[in-house]
């Protein structure tokens, strides 16, 4: 394997522990924040490095040199790829900016220290490709927000019923694949328990109850730096769609389908904010499941699209929801707030954050949706008609909302509530690169159609008109799913 | 230099460039909190405007004096990857070279006439902002060569539209039918999506000279199968019904009228509404190949017509009257359409556009135009029922509720679609409910306890 100039991933994750190490000793929240802000920047400069060293090396895998973890297991458990590029500065950003927008009336309600060692743990997960790695990482990751449900007093036993399920599914579900790699017959049922476990993850219905049950009981940043990675879909991509057949993919597409429709049309009954922006966070990561069981490139680099920028424009969304939180607490959705005058820039990014999440043109997220949706019809013409109908029900459930919460008979306060600097920082971040990322966008798509045609040959999907992949149709079944087992037990 | 920036190219750019420029700057400001002065705003939009007709003139002169009928200006992929582009493609012909000079020049007087009117208003800037989402979308649609383009212009024009509606936003009632508004838009939308992306799938690319035909409008001939003009007709005509306001969308549109009258008089009397018309001209070509599309077509057209004159005549205030014989008009355009007229309806729609827009903007003085009408007569003039005498009493009645009612559209809809939804969600959300509660042992919905409103900090403490 490739390796970068420096060990980028390492650092990337070491540097959150670190960090974590020095907040913890912290009494002072607002020095931990300052702390805490200072180790998250350097993560996600770390991670940046990381991506323009994997363009720099022109490789389609690459790991660290000089890695520690390499020398201790003698292969390489931290990998940068197509896929994974830029997640991983997607997600040490969603950090960033959490910390960011973090206002002192919020900071001693949130753990800055488990706020790192989450960061690192994500890190490492969408670093890592072995299938136990990424199992093992997926399980620790379930482990800080149940800490902070115990340090709240609030009922845990929703979220621990679904995680503990879940992880024991994902480790039944990867041994029975590995003893049936060395079987001569194969069947689709032995992927049942891993695809329940990743529909679990991923928040599928009927599965999904644990989600909107931590947004309501946890803090709303935990909440939302547990959900908006789409760490379900990360596995699903690493761990699923390398080797389950054709039919498995369908199942999970249609239930992500269903999920996608079914959370569209919930977002609209809501009567308070954090249930609205979980069923609105489920339809749209649903739509990435939605994509990746089209197995063509063009429906898969919409997932993949669609991840990006679903996962910064609900990052978006959730981070302005929290402000206002932090200004007037929990939000409920069943009278006018009018709250327009005293942040008209929350209101502005609110709409724009949430326009993106449905695909409103000139965002990140149009072209995302225009390619999932082209993808969806040329496998069923029906799937596509769906996708349309649930981005139609967002769109509705947004502008209820936004409406909801901005206009109104004015909000009188006697204290003021306008935006400060570090939040209009953290807004205007997050604007710039939806506005320019839609503006211009055959950088990213392109980028997330090479990591399409990385995946889809992994699986067996073959391009056999030319060396480049200029085809990028499926040619059929030609993927040998024995094959593809050995290659992924090596 | 590039070719683009000789003859045409330079005109078209221009157009583009304009409209473009105005929503990033006054959007910037926006978003950054810098507030603009009136005056600026007011000299941009007008700026924007004049030199965007003037450019529209120039085109229009450059293609008289070369005798050509149809301009394409393309300025590549905006996204290119195998067996998928989006092209940034703009066509100059017949059809779209009228409707952008009207856009133009309507937008240019609303924008000279709103800046006294809504002088030193809170939401000037807000006004103005949308105004100029609404003027790019407008030339983006009109000048369209591929559908993709098409559908970002047509959403452009919908969510300005939901958000002047809701103008007057400490008001819960335009709010309300903002929201209205903006729900029909989105199904009419996602039902152009469809008909975007299945016009992509027949032929491989969005670009209406693929499907419709390389000749200039209206002469092009489409080069699709009798059943696939009437699916991804039907779906244009779903969208067209919305965007419209044809039956049985009809409702939105006297909703429509809480926001600024200027801007009621260049959505719902002038141009937007007249979106639906121009995307079956554009499309015109695929009511050729089906008989049933266009006596569909027809059908839709006239009754709108029918019931939109009806309910004119029951309106107490002067815009949802003025908006309903402003539908009553495009239903009969969109009937003239169908019958395989093309010229006719183009010509229409510029006329009564004009008109409409002079309407809207009088309406605010409308009782002082008729005192200055009966001083200058010296009597008052007294409307004769012909009609009336020669109905029965019971069928005047039936009429007069169906006319009250809007022809019962809007209660249908809701009755039968909006309300059953939502009924079905709230029950699988109390479902979710009793399911979190008995997993977790107590009442699982803390946000139960909310109050309608967050009150202040200082409540909080």
């Amino acid at each position: 394997m490739i390796d970068l100039h420096l060990p980028w991933l390492e650092l990337a994750i070491v540097l959150p522990l670190i960090g974590a190490f020095c907040v913890w000793r912290l009494r002072d929240v607002e020095k931990a924040r300052k702390w805490c802000l200072f180790f998250t920047c350097a993560a996600f400069a770390t991670c940046l490095g990381a991506w323009q060293d994997f363009i720099l090396v022109h490789a389609s895998v690459a790991g660290d040199p000089w890695s520690l973890s390499s020398a201790m297991l003698g292969w390489d458990f931290f990998i940068i790829d197509e896929l994974n590029a830029p997640l991983l500065p997607l997600a040490s950003l969603l950090y960033l900016l959490t910390v960011l927008a973090t206002l002192r009336t919020k900071m001693r309600r949130f753990s800055f220290t488990w706020m790192l060692i989450t960061e690192a743990i994500v890190l490492a997960t969408l670093s890592c490709k072995q299938p136990w790695g990424v199992i093992a990482l997926l399980a620790l990751g379930a482990i800080p927000p149940y800490f902070e449900l115990l340090a709240r007093k609030k009922p845990t036993r929703v979220y621990v019923l679904h995680m503990v399920l879940f992880v024991a599914l994902m480790v039944l579900g990867w041994s029975l694949v590995q003893w049936q790699a060395s079987q001569p017959e194969h069947s689709p049922w032995i992927f049942a328990p891993l695809v329940v476990a990743i529909l679990i993850r991923s928040g599928i219905a009927p599965l999904h109850c644990w989600m909107t049950d931590l947004f309501e009981h946890a803090s709303f940043g935990t909440a939302l730096l547990f959900t908006t990675p789409m760490l379900g879909a990360y596995a699903a991509v690493r761990l699923l769609l390398p080797i389950a057949p054709d039919s498995v993919m369908r199942i999970i597409g249609m239930m992500a389908l269903f999920t996608a429709l079914y959370a569209a049309g919930m977002a609209l009954v809501q009567r308070e904010a954090r249930r609205f922006f979980c069923y609105v966070l489920l339809s749209h990561s649903a739509l990435v499941l939605v994509g990746l069981d089209t197995v063509r490139p063009i429906g898969l680099t919409g997932a993949l699209c669609v991840w990006l920028s679903v996962g910064l424009s609900l990052a978006g969304f959730g981070l302005t929801l929290r402000l206002l939180e932090a200004r007037h607490g929990r939000l409920s959705l069943t009278g006018y707030h009018g709250l327009y005058e005293h942040t008209p820039l929350l209101a502005i990014c609110f709409f724009l954050t949430g326009m993106a999440s449905v695909g409103f043109p000139g965002t990140l997220g149009f072209l995302g949706t225009e390619l999932l949706v082209e993808g969806a019809v040329a496998s069923y013409p029906i799937v596509g008609v769906a996708v349309v109908l649930s981005a139609a029900l967002n769109g509705i459930a947004l502008v209820k909302a936004y409406f909801l919460l901005f206009t109104g008979t004015r909000h009188v306060s006697s204290v003021p509530l306008e935006v400060s600097r570090r939040e209009k920082v953290a807004v205007l971040t997050l604007a710039a690169l939806i506005l320019g990322g839609g503006l211009y966008p055959q950088p990213g798509v392109a980028s997330r159609h090479h990591a399409a045609i990385e995946l889809l040959e992994e699986r067996g999907v073959v391009f056999p008109d030319d060396p480049i992949h200029a085809t990028a149709e499926r040619q059929g079944d030609i993927h040998d799913a024995a094959a593809q087992k050995e290659w992924f037990m090596e | 230099m590039p070719e683009i920036l000789h003859g045409p190219g330079l005109f078209g750019l221009i157009l583009l460039v304009m409209p473009f420029s105005l929503v990033l700057l006054l959007g910037l400001a926006s978003l950054v909190g810098y507030q603009l002065g009136e005056s600026l705003i007011s000299r941009l939009v007008q700026l924007t405007c004049v030199v965007g007709l003037l450019a529209g003139l120039g085109m229009l002169a450059w293609m008289l004096t070369e005798g050509t009928r149809y301009v394409p200006l393309e300025l590549g992929h905006w996204v290119e990857i195998p067996h998928f582009h989006f092209s940034l493609k703009f066509i100059f012909d017949p059809l779209s070279i009228p409707f952008m000079l009207l856009s133009f020049a309507l937008c240019g007087v609303i924008g000279a006439f709103t800046t006294n009117y809504l002088h030193r208003e809170p939401g000037f800037n807000r006004f103005f902002f949308c105004f100029s989402l609404f003027l790019l979308g407008m030339v983006m649609t009109s000048l369209a060569g591929t559908i993709e383009t098409l559908f970002a212009g047509w959403e452009l024009v919908g969510v300005s539209s939901a958000l002047l509606v809701a103008f007057f936003q400490e008001r819960a009632s335009p709010v309300r039918n903002g929201l209205h508004v903006w729900t029909v838009y989105r199904i009419s939308d996602a039902a152009l999506l469809i008909a975007a992306v299945a016009m992509h799938h027949l032929r491989g690319e969005g670009d209406f000279a693929g499907l419709l035909g390389a000749g200039p409008w209206p002469a092009g001939h489409a080069n699709v199968t009798h059943t696939q003009a009437l699916v991804v007709g039907l779906l244009l005509l779903v969208a067209v019904a919305g965007k419209s306001a044809l039956v049985p969308f009809s409702g939105w549109l006297p909703r429509a009228m809480e926001g600024p009258t200027p801007s009621s008089a260049i959505y719902y009397g002038a141009l937007s509404v007249h979106l639906g018309a121009f995307l079956l001209l554009r499309v015109s070509p695929l009511l050729d190949v089906s008989v049933w599309l266009s006596a569909a077509v027809v059908v839709l057209g006239l009754l709108t017509a029918i019931v939109a004159a009806l309910s004119c005549r029951a309106q107490t205030d002067i815009k949802s009257a003025l908006s309903y014989a402003s539908l009553t008009q495009v239903g009969l355009i969109v009937a003239e359409i169908g019958l395989g007229l093309r010229y006719l309806p183009l010509i229409h729609i510029i006329g009564h556009a004009c008109l409409r827009t002079l309407q809207f903007l009088r309406a605010s003085s409308v009782l002082h135009d008729y005192r200055t009408l009966e001083n200058a007569m010296g009597v008052r003039p007294v409307a004769r029922d012909t009609v009336g005498q020669l109905l029965t009493p019971g069928l005047k009645s039936w009429l007069y509720r169906l006319a009250i009612e809007r022809g019962y559209f809007d209660a249908f809809l809701k009755d039968y679609i909006a309300t059953p939804c939502l009924r079905l969600f709230t029950w699988c959300d109390s479902l979710e409910r009793r399911w979190t509660d008995m997993l977790s042992g107590t009442p699982s919905r803390e946000s139960d306890a909310l109050p309608p409103s967050a009150g202040s900090l200082e409540d909080l403490s």
